[in-house]
């Protein structure tokens, strides 16, 4: 069925955005081009000091890739959002994100007064600015989701990272199963090896989500696990709601 | 599966200013000053040590699993690896490892995490992330739970496929196994000795570590 976009942003390269979007939404990530990257970062919105843990999510579902089907957990065992489709097969939430001094040694040093907004940014410093923004800080760092890009670890445990892996247009869509303060930053991936700085748009439409059907969901069937988790934010969600 | 790098240190036992046993389950939280050398001793074999580290000049800078594993390019820690802050500041570097792998995917296990991982059953288990939120609270200082960013795991093997699975595989240590890393500015280490018994990150029986401090 067709749904309302009730909200839509672009990304422009090197751009951020922050806020929190109630639960019951659908984000949609869309590459306006080849080779897109953004590092995310995800927060309880009633309680910051909970938010997405990287090896949570990992260890619980088995997977160290995130496509259609997985669940961005918090490290108090509840699903912030859910991957409910995805054109790629694979996030990778194990490459970090930018600092200035990688994204000097690796495009050049730039800097605002020689080249107004053309400058390069870097992750850090976006998620710096929204995350006090937000009333949190640096100390609120941890490791990132980066949609759109893909990290291979061989068998020694080497880091590949698999250039042409997203092609314009590729979206990967989240479903916000708690009110979730979102974090993007549009930087490139810490591993690609490419010279020049990407250029590429993303382009963020928020739209209401169906109601999850437990017996159903393709998310909250995947795994006990996953089951399990959803079963932790259901609980909490009954506590803190209105007694009707 | 690669060739496991194994180093031997040259320091001797009866040369450390300290020298403490930590019995699983329980904490460990100290500063190191640059230069110091810490060792861990896997005693019985096949435990999980879940450490952390700050900055102690700045302690919301604190350890990057990610940022470590980029700079390196690889995901396993051994020998040579410089253990990363968020910013990028090395805070210490690894100068002997008789393991030979250690891991920095797997995270702490915590009450919450054992119900999703498990049952909602094994939510009373005592875990290394009431340790960490313990050692923080003895501590003050403005610790909170916002400091407990993913972690370092002693002595734990978390093989990632090329295909993207994760999987945890019984343990690469054996008794009497350490590991030893150098400080390289002040360095705030907190420490649980795991006591997950759900896994074979401990081989089912979390057993005692000894922690060794050597000056400059």
């Amino acid at each position: 069925m067709h749904r309302q976009v009730t909200w839509t942003k672009v990304l422009t390269p090197g751009g951020k955005w922050s806020g929190i979007i109630g639960r019951g939404r659908l984000v949609r990530l869309t590459a306006l081009g080849g080779g897109a990257n953004v590092s995310t970062l995800l927060y309880h919105a009633d309680n910051p000091a909970e938010r997405y843990n990287m090896p949570d999510t990992l260890k619980a579902q088995h997977t160290a890739h995130l496509t259609k089907g997985h669940v961005l957990m918090s490290d108090n065992g509840r699903v912030l959002a859910s991957i409910v489709e995805d054109s790629l097969g694979w996030h990778d939430p194990l490459g970090a994100y930018t600092t200035r001094a990688l994204t000097e040694r690796r495009y050049g040093r730039s800097t605002y007064q020689e080249l107004r907004n053309d400058w390069l940014r870097n992750a850090r410093d976006n998620f710096a600015m929204e995350l006090v923004r937000n009333g949190l800080s640096l100390r609120d760092l941890v490791p990132v989701v980066n949609f759109f890009s893909k990290v291979r670890c061989d068998a020694e445990g080497r880091m590949h990272f698999a250039a042409g892996h997203c092609p314009a247009g590729a979206t990967v869509t989240l479903r916000t199963e708690l009110d979730t303060l979102l974090i993007f930053s549009n930087t490139p991936h810490p591993l690609d090896p490419a010279r020049t700085y990407p250029s590429v748009p993303v382009r963020i439409d928020v739209l209401p989500a169906e109601p999850v059907d437990p017996d159903t969901d393709l998310c909250v069937n995947l795994r006990g696990e996953n089951r399990r988790a959803f079963e932790n934010t259901w609980e909490y969600l009954a506590l803190r709601r209105e007694l009707g | 599966m690669s060739d496991f790098v194994r180093k031997e240190s040259g320091l001797r036992e009866e040369d450390a200013v300290c020298d403490a046993v930590i019995p699983a389950g329980e904490g460990w939280m100290r500063d190191l000053e640059p230069g110091q050398v810490l060792r861990i001793v896997d005693l019985e074999g096949n435990q999980a040590v879940d450490t952390l580290f700050y900055d102690a000049d700045n302690p919301e800078d604190h350890y990057s699993a990610v940022q470590t594993i980029a700079a390196q390019g690889g995901i396993y820690l051994t020998t040579g690896s410089v253990l990363l802050t968020e910013s990028g500041k090395p805070l210490v570097t690894i100068t002997a490892d008789t393991c030979g792998r250690h891991d920095t995917l797997g995270g702490a296990c915590s009450a919450q995490s054992n119900t999703v991982r498990y049952a909602h059953e094994k939510y009373h288990m005592h875990n290394c992330r009431d340790t960490f939120m313990l050692m923080l609270a003895e501590r003050g200082g403005g610790y909170s739970k916002r400091d407990l960013a993913p972690n370092v795991n002693f002595f734990m093997n978390v093989p990632v496929t090329p295909e993207g699975g994760l999987t945890f595989a019984d343990g690469v240590s054996a008794p009497g196994c350490y590991v030893e890393m150098r400080a390289e500015t002040r360095v705030t280490v907190l420490i649980s000795n795991c006591p997950q018994l759900n896994n074979p990150c401990n081989a089912y029986n979390p057993t005692p570590i000894r922690l060794l401090i050597w000056n400059p």
